[in-house]
């Protein structure tokens, strides 16, 4: 009897693991299923608008139809601008945190700084930039201002890859070094920073994708709503893909018309994550295998 | 001397890596300093125009009308001069428009040489009168009494209902529709990504074999890269509609879509940072629960869970204070009506999102560029709290280890 008993908690003990097993596998490809979703709509309505017209060209009759060229230059001005200033000033800021900070209380509150930095919301550093960048410095609505905005953005995220791959360096290299007669900034450059370096690149990298897509934070620095030339220097407007996107699908001339405009610049921003996800993902593989064969 | 060199170089590179430290400190402290500096000048500020006047009859015994009552009586809700505290007698508005029903052309001059008299005259003739015009309009022996309204008070920012920002004659800045829009939003959001990010987060750290766990890990990294005006236009092109269509709606612009689409937008974080949390469970307890005869799952949910339940509640409020920082889709899709919201069925208005649509509007040091500033300090003490309690639940996690 008791041993009947015992066959059927287990028999219910087992149902129970299977249903609630089931419904964590259909819950976690459901959120497959939302990707796919975004995914899959906008590449399939947006690669039929997606010509080398639409790359190259001007927007025209009230931006719904010719191309997104100014909008793709206008980004990749940004991306250059943010990234010169915030991958040097991260990497050093990196290289401070995990090698030439003791361990003191200034250390911990730059830790909580930089985390802080990380969680303050973009359109707050929308705020931040117009009031100083923009009024304070007098820079105006320019790719100066929007790019110091974006690259202070993107600062904590380039901090925390390098001090990442900063700490996942054993130990052991650079005592190393510093026995063999090395400098600390010797065993730093010519040791540390080659064996970080394919990390480091990766996640540098995804910071790229995340400061092309932003849009608050250059909604009052740099963004202008229709602005069909070349910028001429950094202190000019341009225009951005994703504040384009914004403008066609919410407040542009005729919304209805621009919708295939829309979703040709979203079917852009899309490829530009993809293909940086897929860059560094290819480079991440490529670098542990050459370790591996080293 | 080569050796000098060499030091001098040394020193100047740490010299630059300590400066470049210390740029994240720098910067916040600077946001700090200017969010505060914009925002706190709206508490300086009266609710009236500036350039702009309102004046009563001299003889009017009210001496001062909030914000509020101004608004109330130019929609007409009040109309006697009672309801304020005067006699009982109906309020005769009087904006500068209306000149045109008392006087003449040629009284008031073609170039209105007259008209700071004839308002004037008007003023000090009719008791009842409440008159608003420009101040380049007033007399120099103005008879009438000038109302002067507070200053914006902290309590009336935060605690009012009312957000008209621009309107005549007396701006109405309460935030409270904002700040609860913005957490009706992001509570909606949580409620819909934490089921899901907590099932998905157990079956990648448990369920999943290796191969499997090797392909959804990337597939939802990429979920955190997509754009969040892409995510806004997915909302503004799929999502609203379909509520519109399923529940009948005027408009499909409501609080849910904005929390389905912050839900979806918090789900990495909740995911990446749960699994992290469910990870970190010893070994040895996990196969000591095994070993007692308890299946994976009572393992699962008697076990792992309720160690990893600080980590878990530290994923739930990172998602939340993701959704409240976000802009661009709630923006999009939310409809954007500054009320506060009964049910999800609704139009609502979160703190960034009113912060991007209306800053570009708003001239630079005047009360409405003060007061989106305001907001901003709001939405930064609000993701500053969120930061802390995180801070404070893994450090506490830490010293019980």
């Amino acid at each position: 009897m008791a041993f009947a008993n015992n066959t059927s908690t287990q028999n219910s003990k087992r149902l129970s693991q299977n249903v609630a097993f089931w419904i964590f596998r259909l819950l976690s490809f459901s959120v497959v299923a939302i990707l796919v979703i975004i995914l899959g709509f906008i590449i399939v309505r947006g690669i039929s608008v997606i010509s080398w017209e639409f790359l190259t060209q001007m927007p025209r009759e009230g931006m719904t139809a010719g191309g997104i060229y100014p909008a793709i230059i206008g980004t990749l001005c940004l991306v250059v601008g943010s990234m010169l200033f915030a991958f040097p000033i991260g990497i050093l800021s990196g290289i401070y945190i995990n090698e030439y900070a003791k361990d003191s209380w200034f250390k911990r509150f730059v830790k909580m700084m930089t985390n802080n930095l990380a969680g303050i919301p973009s359109i707050v550093f929308g705020l931040f930039g117009m009031a100083l960048f923009v009024n304070q410095f007098g820079f105006g609505d320019s790719i100066l201002a929007g790019s110091l905005t974006l690259g202070l953005l993107a600062l904590p995220v380039v901090i925390r890859t390098t001090e990442e791959s900063l700490k996942a360096i054993d130990n052991s290299f650079r005592i190393g070094s510093l026995a063999l007669g090395a400098t600390k900034w010797q065993t730093t450059s010519r040791v540390v920073l080659p064996m970080a370096f394919p990390n480091i690149i990766t996640g540098l990298i995804l910071s790229i994708g995340r400061v092309s897509g932003e849009t608050a934070p250059i909604l009052f620095t740099v963004a202008a709503y229709f602005l069909p030339k070349l910028p001429n220097s950094i202190f000019d407007q341009v225009m951005a893909l994703p504040y384009h996107l914004y403008v066609i699908s919410t407040s542009g001339t005729n919304i209805e018309a621009s919708r295939a405009m829309a979703y040709g610049t979203a079917f852009v921003l899309i490829m530009i994550v993809l293909l940086v996800n897929l860059l560094a993902n290819w480079l991440r593989r490529y670098f542990s295998r050459k370790v591996k064969m080293n | 001397m080569k050796r000098y060199f060499h030091n001098l170089g040394e020193k100047i590179i740490e010299g630059l890596i300590t400066i470049s430290g210390t740029v994240t400190s720098i910067t916040v402290l600077l946001i700090v300093f200017y969010l505060f500096k914009e925002g706190l000048g709206v508490f300086s500020q009266t609710p009236v125009a500036e350039g702009a006047v309102l004046a009563i009859h001299p003889q009017n015994p009210v001496k001062e009308l909030s914000a509020a009552e101004v608004k109330e009586i130019f929609d007409q809700n009040i109309t006697n001069w009672n309801q304020v505290g005067g006699p009982n007698a109906p309020i005769k508005l009087f904006e500068v428009d209306d000149i045109t029903d008392y006087y003449t052309e040629e009284q008031i001059g073609p170039d209105f040489e007259y008209l700071p008299q004839r308002i004037n005259e008007l003023v000090s003739k009719d008791p009842n009168i409440l008159a608003f015009f420009p101040d380049e309009y007033l007399a120099k022996d103005f008879a009438g009494k000038r109302l002067e309204l507070d200053n914006i008070s902290v309590s009336q920012f935060l605690g009012g209902r009312q957000w008209y920002p621009t309107i005549q004659p007396a701006v109405q800045m309460g935030v409270l529709s904002l700040i609860l829009g913005t957490l009706w939003v992001s509570l909606g959001a949580i409620a819909i990504a934490l089921p899901l990010g907590l099932a998905t987060s157990i079956y990648l750290a448990e369920i999943a074999n290796p191969k499997l766990r090797n392909f959804l890990k990337p597939v939802i990294e990429l979920l955190a890269g997509i754009p969040s005006v892409v995510y806004g236009f997915f909302g503004l092109v799929v999502v609203v509609p379909l509520i519109q269509d399923v529940f009948g709606l005027p408009v499909g612009e409501t609080a849910l879509a904005g929390s389905i689409i912050l839900g979806i937008m918090a789900l990495p974080t909740i995911i990446s940072v749960s699994e992290d949390a469910l990870r970190t469970t010893p070994r040895a307890m996990k196969e000591a629960s095994l070993a007692l005869g308890a299946s994976k799952w009572q393992t699962i949910y008697k076990v792992m869970i309720p160690y990893s339940i600080s980590g878990i509640s530290t994923a739930a409020i990172l998602g939340i204070g993701r959704a409240i920082g976000e802009t661009m889709a709630v923006l999009m899709v939310t409809g954007n009506a500054s009320v506060i919201p009964s049910t999800f069925l609704e139009p609502v208005r979160t703190i960034p999102a009113t912060i991007a649509a209306e800053l570009g509007e708003a001239p630079q040091g005047g009360i409405h560029y003060q007061a989106l500033f305001a907001l901003g300090c709001i939405l930064f003490l609000m993701t500053l709290a969120i930061n802390l309690t995180v801070d404070m639940v893994s450090a506490k996690k830490k010293a019980n280890r």
